[in-house]
């Protein structure tokens, strides 16, 4: 009876107290101030480029800032039929794996190749969450070079992060997984059969070239973030543990029980010693190394075998654990590279480590107990203070220059400005809605360049026009310049925005590649030369060596193809003058398109189905005579004699 | 008496999510958060269940006071204990004025964190004996009886449940004190 009268009081909706608080309309919204700090002239540059990792699409975009302009997209773990990337015969050993070719996956954070600790300008990585590989960019062309799998890992969450020098690149899984031969094995095995693996992942300090270097098998927890130690902490590497109830199933309850999580502390150089001495153990394992090459303009998919693996448990002085509040997400270390922040994504306090005091108290042993062997430290020895109750839902924390740090709240939707020294707050500014994680320019290194904190958020409901339930995501730019962080611009992003890393334009913008030189063109397939365009023909394979220069393409009238060729249309584009790319694209091709840049040559596949007449055509507006740009090809029935034929401006006499 | 100050402080606060001018930015507004979206389609938050309940006036009063109803407002998900005004009724007299009190702040936003929850432990899931580990990060007891029953630290009642769009509301007769130590 109660209830029920308790039940019709909340079913009815009168006057709400909502009501009264409706937003001021966008009259109130706008501003000269604001908009100074945040407007680019035409034909002006921005001052960083914001590397904005694309989540869900997989890709990674490049904007402007502070103009939240949008560069570019760049293609990295997903297919884009826009350029061809993943279609074309030269990028699809880039998304091969052990699985075959895997078209789609999850991209989550960027990570600047640092020297010293700074921004050096020279690649940036990216991690696939799903099937877990760390992606190369190269920032002179901005485009993937090299992607590797890696073995022993479910949901590559916590990566791909970077020692100081780029030494290391690591990768830690989110999903604990069974590993060695047997993995057909019960759920339920959990606590027997899934470990934990961080793969340490080399980088070629002068190519940028990844291989890894080994793994470490750590206990069956979800490694969430990490960071690199840095100045007296380099060496060291911090990741953030959940779920170290070990649970299996609905973690949203089972893996919240805990009043505390871990963040792991890694040794990194101690490692490298039990390597040296030759503890490593050679295990078998599958995973995909591939590697575009700029000279030949293509990728190739190498298929490895084994992986050394160290085992933390049995290998002491690696690993040791730090108690960190409810299901530590992220796990930042300060420019100075004593402090190391955890967020307990479910705690309404931060703590804040000191790596001097986490020094000490390993060397005093001032242990609490122990996790499958592994040392913990004793939260309070470790400890150099907590920020209280500075918000819900702590996320992400970066840093400026002044010994101030930013988090992100995702529950309580804001950012707050704290003082890593006095764990002061010191200031916050509401996010619409739902940060997730934020940058500041630099953020993340050992000199933050600063200027500007940027929101990454989840939700927007109301902010934008709506487009049906689908709505962006977005990202919201701050000044930080003042003791008050100050909104200036918010703007919609494409795919799901999680981290992002920003770096001064200056380091990048005068080594951007304008052209492939033509000269240097080593595809086993380029056509050098409108004189040496041809088709051959080798079985069912029929190889076309196109041309493509303002405004045509050689051959243009092909003849002679048949149902059941795999034809090859590799084209080279001639030109060598910036912005000029083509494009090439065939009526019914089961496949997209592919742009070719000045000097490149790309290559589509085309299994024409039926005999006919099919057009083709340049797809990027070229020139003033782009829509003559056309040709036409001839597709005779499997097993007909119609001779092959190719040519470009012959004209016979019409019947 | 003490009720009619509550109203009134209900009605004052109804207003007070956006920024005040001093704190705005330059001349950007920030207008208010996620509370005052328009939407009378989706089915409703937990703010809007609170404050569409006439029997939950002083929780959303309070939630108010301190700038908590942004964050019930977000996704979550939560699982939310909801005290009733006969709940807060039962404090001592003076209690409530005094933790209204802008000095007192933490210690009311430190109770009512003491109430939610991150995860929605929908009513099916609840166990005998369950522990939830408040926002607050002090626990509490959950006991349901063979009859279905649910008690919260051996003293709340749940007089019914609310499914919100972001979370479980549990209309509960008492409100839960948080321990000094857990």
């Amino acid at each position: 009876m109660k209830k029920q009268v308790f039940l019709f009081a909340l079913v009815l909706f009168g006057i709400g107290l909502m009501s009264g608080c409706k937003p001021k309309g966008p009259a109130g919204v706008t501003t000269s101030g604001a908009a100074a700090k945040v407007y680019v002239p035409p034909g002006q540059y921005d001052e960083f480029y914001n590397f904005v990792s694309g989540g869900f699409n997989g890709q990674m975009a490049v904007y402007g800032l502070p103009s939240g302009r949008l560069f570019r997209n760049i293609p990295v773990f997903s297919v884009n039929p826009e350029n061809g990337y993943g279609y074309s015969e030269e990028t699809k050993p880039l998304l091969n794996t052990s699985h075959g070719f895997v078209p789609w996956d999850d991209l989550h954070h960027p990570a600047l190749s640092t020297t010293n600790g700074e921004h050096d300008g020279r690649w940036v990585f990216g991690n696939a969450n799903n099937t877990p590989r760390v992606a190369r960019i190269d920032l002179r062309t901005f485009r993937t070079v090299e992607i590797i799998e890696l073995p022993n890992s479910g949901g590559n969450h916590s990566s791909p992060f970077i020692t100081e020098n780029t030494e290391y690149v690591v990768a830690g899984t989110r999903f604990s997984v069974p590993v060695g031969e047997n993995r057909d094995v019960p759920i339920s095995s959990y606590k027997e059969n899934f470990k934990g693996t961080i793969s340490f992942i080399k980088v070629d300090p002068q190519t940028g070239r990844m291989h890894i270097a080994f793994q470490l098998r750590t206990p069956g927890f979800n490694y969430d973030l990490s960071r690199a130690g840095k100045g007296p902490s380099h060496g060291w590497f911090f990741f953030s543990c959940y779920n170290t109830e070990q649970a299996y199933t609905l973690l949203e309850v089972n893996a919240s029980r805990n009043d505390k999580d871990f963040i792991m502390a890694v040794n990194w150089k101690k490692a490298e010693e039990y390597l040296a001495a030759g503890k490593g153990k050679t295990e078998k394992a599958r995973y995909a190394h591939n590697i575009y090459d700029e000279k030949t303009h293509m990728a190739t998919s190498t298929i490895l075998e084994e992986v050394t693996v160290l085992d933390v448990t049995e290998l002491p002085g690696i690993v040791y654990f730090l108690p960190c509040p409810k299901s530590p997400h992220g796990c930042d270390v300060d420019p100075t590279g004593e402090y190391i922040v955890g967020s307990g994504k479910l705690a309404a306090v931060m703590p804040v480590f000191s790596f001097s005091k986490m020094q000490q108290a390993i060397a005093n042993k001032d242990f609490e107990g122990e996790f499958e062997g592994i040392p913990i430290i004793k939260y309070q020895s470790a400890l150099y203070g907590e920020v209280q109750k500075p918000g819900l839902g702590p996320l992400h924390t970066e840093f400026d220059a002044q010994g101030n740090a930013y988090t992100s709240f995702f529950v309580s939707s804001e950012i707050v400005k704290w003082n890593v020294k006095t764990l002061q707050v010191l200031d916050r500014v509401p996010s619409y809605y739902s940060v997730g994680h934020l940058c500041v320019p630099g953020g993340p290194t050992k000199k933050p360049y600063g200027k500007y904190v940027i929101a990454y958020n989840k939700i927007t409901k109301d902010r934008y026009l709506p487009t049906g339930p689908e709505l962006t995501q977005s990202a919201q730019l701050y000044s930080i310049e003042g003791d008050k962080m100050q909104l200036l611009l918010d703007f919609p992003t494409i795919g799901e925005p999680h981290y992002a890393e920003a770096i001064p334009a200056s380091l990048l913008k005068d080594k951007s590649l304008k052209i492939y030189p033509i000269e240097e063109n080593q595809h086993p397939y380029a056509t050098k030369g409108e004189k040496m365009a041809r088709v051959e023909r080798k079985g069912n394979d029929v190889h076309v060596y196109m041309t493509a220069i303002r405004s045509h393409l050689t051959p243009d009238n092909i003849e002679g193809l048949r149902v059941g060729d795999n034809v090859y249309f590799h084209v080279t584009n001639l030109e060598q003058d910036w912005d000029i790319p083509h494009g090439f694209a065939i009526k019914g091709a089961n496949n997209a398109e592919i742009l070719i840049m000045p000097g490149e040559t790309q290559t589509l596949l085309w299994k024409p189905l039926k005999p006919g007449i099919y057009p083709f055509y340049c797809t990027d507006f070229c020139s003033a005579l782009h829509q003559e740009m056309q040709g036409y090809a001839r597709v005779s029935p499997a097993g007909s004699a119609t001779p092959l034929k190719f040519s470009t401006g012959e004209i016979s006499s019409q019947k | 008496m003490k009720y009619q100050y509550l109203l009134s402080l209900a009605l004052l606060l109804a207003c007070t999510q956006q920024r005040p001018e001093s704190e705005s930015s330059g001349d950007v507004t920030y207008g208010p958060g996620q509370s005052a979206v328009q939407d009378n389609i989706s089915r409703p938050d937990i703010i809007r269940i609170a404050s569409n309940s006439n029997v939950h006036k002083t929780l959303v009063a309070a939630l108010k006071a301190v700038d908590y109803v942004d964050a019930l407002s977000n996704a979550g998900p939560f699982t939310y204990f909801a005290p009733t005004d006969e709940a807060f009724d039962k404090l001592p007299a003076g209690t409530l004025a005094n933790l209204l009190k802008p000095e007192n702040k933490n210690q009311l936003r430190n109770i009512l964190e003491y109430h939610v929850y991150v995860g929605n432990i929908r009513e099916d899931r609840i166990t005998d004996g369950m522990i939830l580990n408040q926002v607050n990060l002090k626990n509490i007891t959950i006991n349901r009886s063979p009859d279905g029953k649910i008690t919260i630290n051996g003293v709340a009642q749940v007089m019914g449940v609310v499914e919100a769009s972001n979370g479980t509301v549990y209309v509960i007769d008492t409100v839960l004190l948080p321990p000094a130590n857990n």
